[in-house]
């Protein structure tokens, strides 16, 4: 009795570590697998205005997204103060929009043309001019679905 | 002669640091990013036709704002947060007197004469300057969807106890099992019928 108790004593369990790393690299691939790296990055400034009758735009596969704002702090001094557009990772004009959303749907696989969404992610210092400049041209190529993309939050803020 | 017994051990307990690390690293560079926004349709391009569409002036309800953010609807100047029960009143009108085949069972607005129809003949325009700002639009904009909403919140309740926009949210959700989607899928159309949502984007005017 008095031999067990020593050895008791002397040396508390340790707990091993040995399966730490593969717990954390399980959650690395979990991560790694589940989450979108950004592809590109945005040259305007892009606060969007909140909304509260939003719905969730499922299926990321369906979406072209447009960019409006005002040009970020290292290309004022190119392209100036005034809002613009932004496709893919280029600045564009008005004109380059309908070009622009032919050849991403054209890129995507045929069954889902149909259902092509135009997302247009908008700061909200922006004017309705060139939005409604854009929405001509989407008019023009048929593309007829759009969606203002918004955050979840009071209207009264904007 | 110490390498006697093979090749030495790499220690692994750094291992879970480094995984560590990465984890972090990938924590804080992604986003699980889910987009929502406000849906719309715009009208199609169509070639001039000789026939005018002929909408009667009381079926439409023009909201025009100007460049500093001021509204009016249907020529009156009123305030951002009149704007929802001012939608509602008019979708809701349901002026057509019963027996003709516009009258409207389910309305229970004032019945005016004046004002619109039903709510399927019932149109929102609306009409932004150049100088709007965007998130006035979208204001606006987020109102009147609210209008509609409200209303076919209403009529679901009625008929199906359920909040329209709840079940819409749960048809929408790619999770929402086959059999289910198809039951609400009924229902939706249905109510939509009941308030079409109709708005109408008239192109800017351009100020002065």
């Amino acid at each position: 009795m008095s031999k067990f108790k020593k050895n008791n004593v002397a040396k508390s369990q340790e707990i091993s570590t040995a399966s730490l790393p593969d717990i954390v690299f399980m959650l690395l691939f979990f991560f790694m697998t589940v989450t979108v790296m950004k592809e590109e990055a945005l040259k305007v400034e892009n606060i969007l205005p909140s909304a509260t009758e939003i719905k969730k735009m499922e299926h990321k596969d369906r979406i072209v997204y447009i960019y409006v704002g005002k040009p970020t702090q290292n290309y004022v001094h190119i392209v100036g103060e005034e809002p613009k557009i932004q496709l893919n990772d280029k600045l564009a004009n008005v004109s380059d929009v309908g070009p622009f959303v032919l050849a991403e749907i054209a890129k995507k696989p045929s069954h889902l043309r149909g259902f092509v969404t135009v997302a247009l992610k908008v700061d909200k210092k922006a004017n309705m001019g060139l939005i409604s400049d854009i929405k001509q041209e989407l008019r023009k190529v048929n593309a007829l679905k759009i969606n203002y993309i918004t955050y979840e939050g009071e209207e009264i803020v904007n | 002669m110490a390498r006697r017994a093979g090749a030495p051990e790499v220690s692994a307990g750094s291992m879970a640091d480094i995984a560590f690390l990465l984890l972090i690293f990938f924590l804080v560079t992604t986003t699980i990013e889910t987009d929502a926004g406000l849906d719309r349709m715009l009208p199609p391009m169509e070639p001039p036709t000789e026939q005018d569409v002929i909408v009667k002036q009381k079926n439409i309800f023009q909201v025009s704002i100007n460049k500093s953010g001021q509204l009016l609807a249907d020529g009156e100047l009123i305030q951002l947060n009149q704007l929802r029960e001012k939608a509602t009143a008019f979708l809701d009108n349901g002026g057509a007197p019963s027996g003709t085949e516009d009258y409207c069972k389910y309305c229970k607005g004032k019945r005016d004469a004046s004002s619109s129809d039903s709510p399927s003949k019932a149109i929102i325009s609306v009409k932004s300057d150049r100088e709007t700002k965007y998130s006035t639009y979208i204001t606006v904009q987020n109102e009147l969807v609210g209008a509609y909403n409200d209303l076919r919140d209403r009529e679901s309740q009625r008929l199906y106890k359920k909040d329209f926009t709840a079940m819409e949210a749960e048809y929408l959700n790619p999770e929402t099992d086959k059999d289910v989607k198809e039951e609400l899928k009924e229902k939706v159309k249905r109510i939509q019928a009941l308030f079409p949502q109709k708005l109408s984007e008239a192109e800017t005017s351009t100020s002065n």
